[in-house]
C-alpha cells in the first residue's frame, strides 16, 4: 500500500487518490475527491476548536498560546509574539514504534 | 472527532457506497501516509501540512531513579508541520 512512488519521493494527494483507487476499487476521480474529503473534514474539525483523534494514526490537537516577547534574531529588537491558537500532531505509539524500528538500526 | 466519527461523516456523505468503504478509505489514507514514512519519505498535503521523519540524536540521558547515566539510542520520530492555509484557518477561527 506505499504508493508506487520510489521510497525517497514525496507522496502527495495524487498518490493518496490512487492508493485508494488500487485498494478499494472505486473510480480514479471519485477516489480523489473523497481523499480530498478526508482532508477537509479533518481540516474542518480543528477550526471548528475540535481535537481530531485517528485511532492507530495520532492525535491532532489544538494549543492557545498566550502572548511572550519574541526578539527580532536579525536586529535584535523585542516584538510581542500575539496570542494564537496552533496545531500540533501527536503520533500514536503504533506509529512511533513503525517509523522508528523500520528506519532506526537496533543493535 | 474520532476516527469513527470521521467515518460516520465520509458515510452519511456518500451514502451510494457502505461504510465499510468509508472504514477502507480512511485506513488506507493512513496506512499509505505511515508506509511512506516508513519508507523515510515525506507526505506533503499542501493547504494542510507535511508529514515527515526527524532523527533525534544517541544522547546521555539518566535514570531518573538511580541518577545512572545511560546511552539513550538515536530513534527516528514522525513529525508534521501545518501548513499555512491550515494555520491561518485554525487561528482566525479562534479569534471569532
Amino acid at each position: 500500500m506505499a504508493g508506487s512512488t520510489a521510497n525517497t519521493q514525496t507522496v502527495t494527494r495524487q498518490d493518496l487518490a490512487e492508493a485508494v483507487y488500487r485498494e478499494i476499487g472505486l473510480s480514479r476521480s471519485e477516489s480523489s475527491t473523497l481523499v480530498e474529503s478526508v482532508i477537509d473534514h479533518i481540516g474542518d474539525s480543528l477550526e471548528k476548536g475540535e481535537h481530531v483523534k485517528l485511532a492507530g494514526f495520532g492525535t491532532f490537537s489544538l494549543r492557545d498560546k498566550s502572548e511572550r516577547i519574541g526578539r527580532n534574531p536579525k536586529t535584535g529588537e523585542e516584538v510581542p509574539i500575539t496570542p494564537r491558537r496552533v496545531l500540533v500532531f501527536k503520533p500514536s505509539q503504533v506509529l512511533r514504534e513503525r517509523v522508528d524500528s523500520a528506519l532506526s538500526t537496533k543493535s | 472527532m474520532l476516527r469513527s466519527e470521521l467515518i460516520d461523516t465520509l458515510h452519511a456523505e456518500n451514502q451510494h457506497l457502505t461504510r465499510r468503504d468509508m472504514e477502507r478509505l480512511v485506513a488506507v489514507v493512513l496506512e499509505t501516509i505511515t508506509q511512506t514514512l516508513e519508507a523515510g519519505a515525506r507526505v506533503e498535503l499542501r493547504g494542510f501540512g507535511a508529514f515527515s521523519v526527524r532523527e533525534r540524536k544517541a544522547r546521555a540521558g539518566r535514570n531518573p531513579r538511580t541518577g545512572e547515566t545511560v546511552q539513550v539510542p538515536s530513534k527516528h520520530v514522525p513529525f508534521f508541520r501545518t501548513g499555512k492555509e491550515l494555520r491561518h484557518r485554525i487561528d482566525a477561527a479562534s479569534k471569532k
